[in-house]
């Protein structure tokens, strides 16, 4: 029999499952479009709420894989369903026959320049939540100036935003932002630190805990209240307008550094895959799955499978979970065709 | 500032504009306040440029002060301004340009609310029958006077005598725009460059030797804001407005503003008079306050129009030290003469005007 598994996407989603699946002697094919695995992992430096290294948790994901076949840099040119098998065509030229197909393709980040207002590429000092991971990991980043005094943090960019097209919450952002901002304070202690949110979304094991120790402990200033808009000084600080719904009135900032938080959006290489074999997509854009409760890593063709952020946003402790479920899935449907 | 990344956005947000045969529609309020710049308009563009701009004496205001200070409903704008549109395609025209900011914005308003509600310009239709006995039609272009200037810009920098640049020096004059809220903000998609950063003047600029200035409050209303100003006792609010934005622009040291609404040059010129009354403060260049231009009157004087021809001596804020700047000829004594040398007056208090 054909044991064949198809992974789409090395990230840790990808990772956990192919590791999974290999244990449970299928013969898995992962594959990842960039020259690296890890996804957004490999990118991140710290995790919150303890804020573990990013790369204490990605290390073991990658020794898992030990015997699993992976292709980095490489795409799916083709895939069709032959018969009960999917024909996949690979853009390094080989070609796999998969009776499951794993999507672990998982998430983009919101491209934060479309919330023009807030004026990410345009004005000097505003940085995402991705670069700042980045400055975080490599300390360099010429937007973040030395001894910045004033820092901002702007929950939700892309995320609960008619406007922007995303109506739903991307659950990572409000701990993400809570934990950067302790981290800056951590590494600036004179910095004033504000984060603008509409509401705090504090709904892990821990992450209350996180949210109470930056205001008592690192001073982080919460401003219920959205911002409207962001322009740059003659001295090339941002001006930022918000309003503190608190308080119930309009406030004015100046900072030195502002880190828009930009949310998660279904992956468009994933997208690209989907539209080959018309998977279906739910208004948010992500994937849509069988059922809502009982069928979550099953696609409505049979032997698609799905795990992680590609059907909508997930912390990564609820992703890795899902990616062993979704192993779980494929072991039952395999065992059922047979 | 990544100029790269305005230039991303502004190639996103650039609409089509027919280069030419346009039906032309004057603002109420511009004659008064700004009296050359649509004749300008009309002469650049028919006999500089060698463009149709058709225009009539039938048509009439687009309602949009009425509408905005809710003196009137909506279904009565929707009909004056179906008889507009209607008056256009009696005359041949398919493309409709307006020189009024929030006519552009309730004609844009309009045709989204007809296409949304089918049944509202059926509904139009019948108003404008039953009133005006005339064919209803709508444009297949709409553009605002500005876009259109914007799409000649390169052919008038062609045309140029003068630049927007310091003659003695050679330095890039610093511009202030400010964009009309009417014009994008409600639609963004319908102004060139959009909402957020517009390119409409500062690509004018840039095709004349100037240099935009982006200052925090480039975005803030000019203090018209309608109800602001149109209610007596709501006027603090407007002259705090043009205030706010005096004070933000200030440290950037601009050389002038250049605006493409009705209001705004008309506010942002006169509250400087204002402002320097109550505080004593004016914020141009030895005392003097920062001359506020039209996009028309700017074009005029980069083509080598007669300042006073151009109504200059109309506004508060004296342009003297600007024309002297760009190395612009003027005689001093024909600053207050009117046609025929009729005499014009002379301000009584001109506390920021150069005399």
């Amino acid at each position: 029999m054909n044991k064949n598994v198809m992974v789409i996407g090395g990230g840790p989603c990808g990772l956990e499952a192919s590791a999974q699946l290999h244990k449970m002697g299928y013969n898995v094919i992962l594959i990842e479009k960039e020259k690296q695995l890890g996804g957004h992992l490999a990118k991140w430096d710290r995790l919150f709420p303890e804020g573990i290294e990013a790369k204490e948790v990605l290390q073991p994901l990658v020794d898992n894989i030990n015997g699993v076949k992976y292709f980095l840099d490489t795409e799916v040119v083709s895939i069709n369903l032959l018969d009960k098998e999917y024909n996949v065509i690979l853009s390094n030229g080989i070609t796999v026959l998969s009776k499951a197909v794993l999507m672990t393709s998982g998430f983009d980040l919101f491209p934060a320049e479309k919330k023009e207002e807030y004026g990410y590429g345009i004005y000097d000092r505003v940085i995402t939540n991705a670069d700042l991971e980045k400055f975080f990991a490599t300390g360099k980043d010429p937007r973040v100036v030395e001894n910045p005094k004033r820092i901002g943090f702007v929950h939700c960019v892309g995320s609960r935003d008619e406007k922007a097209g995303n109506r739903y919450c991307s659950k990572v952002c409000c701990a993400t932002a809570v934990k950067q901002a302790c981290e800056m304070k951590a590494l600036f202690p004179d910095a004033e630190i504000f984060c603008f949110y509409m509401d705090l979304r504090m709904f892990g094991r821990g992450y209350e805990d996180m949210y109470l120790k930056a205001q008592k402990d690192y001073g982080i200033r919460f401003i219920r209240g959205r911002v409207s808009e962001v322009s740059e000084t003659l001295e090339k600080q941002v001006l930022v307008k918000a309003e503190d719904t608190l308080s119930g009135k309009p406030l004015k900032v100046t900072l030195d550094l502002l880190v828009l938080m930009a949310g998660m959006q279904n992956a468009k290489s994933g997208i690209r895959i989907g539209e080959m074999i018309s998977m279906k997509r739910s208004d948010d854009g992500f994937f849509t799955t069988k059922g809502s409760i009982l069928s979550l890593q099953e696609c409505d063709k049979a032997g698609i499978f799905y795990a992680g952020a590609c059907t909508g946003p997930k912390t990564l402790p609820d992703t890795l979970n899902e990616a062993r479920a979704a192993a779980v899935s494929i072991h039952n449907y395999f065992n059922k065709e047979n | 500032m990544i100029y790269e990344g305005k230039q991303k956005i502004w190639s996103e947000y650039q609409k089509e504009i027919p280069e030419d045969h346009y039906f032309y529609v004057r603002s109420c309020i511009r004659q008064s306040f700004f009296p050359a710049s649509e004749k300008v308009f009309l002469d650049i563009t028919r006999n500089r440029l060698h463009k149709d701009f058709f225009e009539t004496e039938h048509h009439t205001t687009c309602g949009g002060i009425a509408y905005h200070s809710d003196a009137i409903p909506q279904e009565t704008s929707m009909t004056i301004i179906a008889r507009q549109f209607a008056l256009m395609h009696k005359y041949g025209y398919e493309n409709y340009v307006c020189s009024c900011i929030t006519s552009f914005g309730l004609y844009t308003e309009t045709l989204e609310t007809w296409r949304e509600f089918p049944e509202l310009e059926e509904k139009i239709k019948e108003n404008l029958w039953e009133s005006c006995k005339l064919e209803f039609a709508k444009p297949k272009y709409l553009a605002h006077a500005s876009d259109l200037i914007y799409k000649y810009r390169n052919l008038i920098a062609s045309q140029a005598k003068f630049k927007l640049i310091e003659k003695k020096s050679g330095r890039p004059l610093r511009v202030v725009e400010h964009i009309g809220c009417h014009y994008a903000k409600m639609f963004p998609s319908r102004g060139v460059g959009g909402a957020e950063y517009p390119y409409v003047l500062a690509g004018m600029i840039e095709a004349w030797g100037g240099e935009v200035i982006d200052y925090p409050e480039r975005r803030h209303c000019c203090g018209f804001g309608f109800r602001q100003y149109l209610i007596k006792s709501n006027r603090g609010y407007s002259l705090s407005n043009t205030h706010k934005k005096f004070e933000s622009m200030e440290p950037f040291k601009p050389d002038m503003i250049i605006t493409n609404c009705p209001g705004c040059p008309y506010f942002l010129d006169r509250w400087q008079y204002v402002i320097s009354e109550m505080e004593g403060k004016t914020y141009g260049e030895n005392g003097h306050g920062i001359p506020v231009f039209t996009y028309e009157e700017v074009a005029g004087l980069v083509m080598g129009y007669d300042p006073w021809d151009l109504g200059l001596q109309v506004h508060q804020v004296g342009v003297e030290p600007l024309l002297d700047k760009m190395g612009i000829p003027y005689d001093p004594e024909k600053k207050y003469k009117g046609i025929n040398n009729k005499d014009l007056g002379r301000p009584e208090l001109p506390t920021c005007a150069c005399l």
